[in-house]
């Protein structure tokens, strides 16, 4: 399967989905006006790693900002990968969060409560 | 006596005014002004919790008028009248505050208003379990938010939300909404 990858735009994290080498990066800031638009080829591209073979993913979302829009198609992203998850596939999620941001701390553990998948909380220095 | 527009407005630019847009929001507008307050000294000399709930809380307040302004009167004395918002950053003491202005249709008033009341009236851990519940559960527009808008400043803030409804004629009514951040 293809890798897609996408640099980063004021409103737009920068984003890396390597089925190949196991890797999954979101980071930067998501607060586009239209979410589902920047977030549906992503959602897309899990729904037909889910029909491959993987044996590990690692997740690594480093996010600086993002808005209420996003945070559904985030959860989108999450529910796709406790599927695959549950196939067999190793998945960890490793949620960044800068020192001091609680906001970013308290979402990263709003996603752990939901999906059924281990999350790392790492604490960044600014 | 008839809602006076411009005595509102002066009313907002109290403080140390650090943002002040009044216009048509577009995706555009909304990149260029998110830019300016990053460049804002205030902030950047700011502690990074309270910079970045500032921000956040920004983003939220201005894609809120984005997506749910109604159209403003035409006789209006303002140059653009689409999509027709203003939105006022200011740090007042301890506080930052953000003022939104908007017109919005009469009958939207109380859709707007059981919404806020219910935010307002809830204990900062019944406002998590509400996010955490519409988050997971909730039926989203395809504007996005479904509603989580609002619950998030709130949340973020910790500060209840301060707004207000005045008649400008019998169809357009100017939403007023202050929220604080500390």
């Amino acid at each position: 399967m293809e890798a897609i990858k996408r640099e980063g735009t004021p409103k737009t994290p920068y984003v890396r989905f390597d089925g190949e080498n196991g890797v999954i990066e979101i980071k930067g800031r998501s607060i586009p006006e239209n979410s589902i638009e920047f977030y549906k080829p992503l959602i897309d591209w899990l729904e037909n790693l889910a029909s491959t073979e993987v044996s590990e993913i690692a997740v690594n979302v480093q996010l600086e900002y993002f808005n209420t829009s996003s945070s559904k198609c985030l959860l989108d992203i999450f529910k796709k990968l406790e599927l695959i998850h549950k196939k067999n596939s190793s998945i960890e999620v490793n949620w960044f969060y800068e020192e001091d941001d609680e906001d970013m701390f308290e979402a990263g553990e709003d996603y752990q409560s939901i999906i059924g998948l281990p999350f790392k909380m790492i604490e960044i220095e600014e | 006596m008839n809602f006076d527009i411009a005595e509102w407005y002066k009313d907002k630019l109290d403080g140390d005014v650090i943002l002040n847009f009044n216009g048509s929001i577009t995706p555009d507008i909304i990149t260029d002004v998110l830019d300016t307050i990053e460049k804002s000294l205030n902030l950047k000399n700011e502690k990074n919790r309270v910079r970045k709930k500032v921000y956040n809380v920004f983003v939220e307040c201005l894609q809120n008028l984005f997506h749910h302004v109604d159209k403003a009167p035409a006789e209006l004395d303002f140059k653009q009248k689409d999509n027709f918002g203003i939105i006022i950053l200011s740090q007042d003491g301890p506080y930052y505050r953000i003022s939104t202005g908007n017109f919005v249709n009469k009958n939207k008033i109380t859709v707007i208003k059981d919404r806020i009341d219910q935010v307002n009236s809830l204990t900062e851990a019944e406002i998590k379990m509400l996010y955490i519940d519409i988050l997971s559960n909730g039926e989203f527009s395809d504007k996005g938010g479904g509603g989580l808008g609002m619950l998030d400043i709130v949340r973020k803030t910790g500060n209840k939300l301060d707004y207000y409804f005045y008649k400008y004629n019998n169809k357009n009514i100017f939403f007023s909404l202050d929220v604080y951040i500390s």
